[in-house]
């Protein structure tokens, strides 16, 4: 098919079939990357926006797009990248918070925008952090950071193993 | 004979230079950490606000680029630029040093570029508007990691405090500048493109002081202040500093991997 008569749904039913390089488990769709899909005559303009400013993994997600529509028989595709409103892990769906969960990476709590002076305070993250291993609460963070942008490290007690937490932004 | 006389550089270009400097290289100090850094865990922090400011530089100075217009884009502005021609803050381009010095310097850093970018969120323009609002989410992360080790750094061994007292007396005399406005600045704040820096001083004394009070640890009484990198005026530190990231750009123009 051409992108002539496809419609917008149909490019976000392509679009929900790229996963993300780093997160497998979650198409660019469920993250919340994909904000639009435009069709004008045979050419689909897709805007995109990144998850951090410095996310190495964009590049290989623009070229997924690409890909995937060309293998719809979509050749004219722009993608273009926009910064606001800025991405948020508030916009993943309880569906995707599941599947992250049982992919063994525990998912964000929600994204409260903290003032200034609660920042230094102790950290709160792990009050809500439930292992995805074991579902225990006794959790500690480790590092707010991870293996990739998007990800903090922490340990739980009640199963001994360290897990990977989505951190909320 | 072409005209040497300096042609008007608009205040905006030159504002996100400054913006974008800042974390250039402050992004590159911290990536000097990597494979370096005394836990795991922290080798992969640093690395990660590394990859944060860099990837926030690497926005401002597209946007810088675009507003040239000269055909220069963000890689050319960063690797084939002189010292002379940089526009940070001293106190990010000072060595990374000992861990405490790394420590203090991403608090006394960050809780400035968290005020600037939350004010930034309101500029005019919408993609700095937007590059702002991303940043705000990072340096969030940024003041809550480096707060929470001052803290332990204070609160702990002997020789730990000491460390990071010697890197507060150290860093203290660059934070000044970070405020200063000039005229760039004041056209910037007023157009509502940029933000003057001068009134988040306040709020980052009350953050800062906060912080290094309850880590035991006491800010110099000297009111001597550095300053000289928004002009371009830098310590031999920046060159060296350049000299490496610029390396490969430089040696092999053009090339791509």
């Amino acid at each position: 098919m051409s992108a002539t008569g496809t419609t917008r749904d149909e490019i976000f039913e392509i679009l929900d079939e790229v996963k993300d390089p780093e997160v497998p488990v979650l198409s660019v769709v469920e993250l919340g990357i994909i904000r639009d899909a435009r069709v004008e005559d045979d050419e689909v303009t897709v805007t995109i926006t990144p998850t951090y400013s410095g996310c190495p993994a964009m590049r290989v997600i623009e070229e997924d797009i690409r890909a995937a529509l060309v293998a719809h028989g979509i050749a004219a595709v722009n993608v273009e990248t926009v910064y606001a409103p800025a991405w948020t892990t508030d916009w993943l769906s309880a569906g995707a918070k599941q599947k992250l969960e049982a992919y063994g990476i525990a998912p964000p709590g929600p994204a409260t925008g903290d003032s200034l002076m609660s920042l230094t305070r102790a950290p709160s993250v792990a009050e809500r952090m439930r292992c995805p291993y074991c579902q225990s609460l006794e959790t500690t963070l480790r590092s707010e950071f991870g293996s990739t942008a998007c990800k903090a490290i922490a340990y739980c007690s009640g199963c001994k193993q360290p897990f990977e937490v989505f951190k909320a932004i | 004979m072409v005209s040497v006389s300096p042609a008007a550089v608009p205040n905006e270009f030159e504002y996100l230079l400054r913006l974008g400097d800042d974390r250039l290289v402050l992004g590159h100090r911290l990536s000097e950490w990597c494979g370096h850094a005394p836990i795991l865990e922290e080798d992969i922090a640093l690395a990660n606000i590394a990859l944060d400011l860099i990837g926030q530089a690497n926005l401002l100075l597209g946007l810088a680029a675009r507003i040239e217009g000269k055909g220069r884009d963000a890689d050319a502005l960063a690797y084939l630029r002189d010292a002379i021609d940089y526009r940070n803050a001293l106190l990010v381009e000072m060595q990374k040093g000992d861990f405490a010095v790394t420590i203090v310097r991403q608090l006394l850093y960050s809780v400035f570029a968290l005020l600037q970018a939350e004010s930034l969120q309101r500029s005019t323009d919408a993609d700095v508007a937007g590059v702002a609002a991303k940043a705000v989410k990072e340096l969030r992360y940024h003041v809550r990691h480096s707060a929470d080790w001052v803290l332990k750094l204070g609160g702990g061994t002997t020789e730990s405090r000491a460390r990071a007292q010697s890197a507060v007396d150290d860093l203290w005399p660059y934070t000044g500048e970070l405020f200063l406005a000039d005229d760039v600045d004041r056209a910037v704040a007023q157009s509502g493109f940029g933000v003057d820096p001068s009134p988040l001083e306040s709020s980052w004394q009350s953050t800062v002081r906060d912080v290094l009070g309850r880590a035991g640890l006491t800010i110099p009484d000297s009111a001597y202040m550095q300053r000289g990198g928004r002009q371009g005026r830098h310590t031999e530190h920046l060159g060296h500093m350049l000299a490496e990231m610029q390396i490969v750009a430089r040696s092999h123009p053009g090339a791509s991997w």
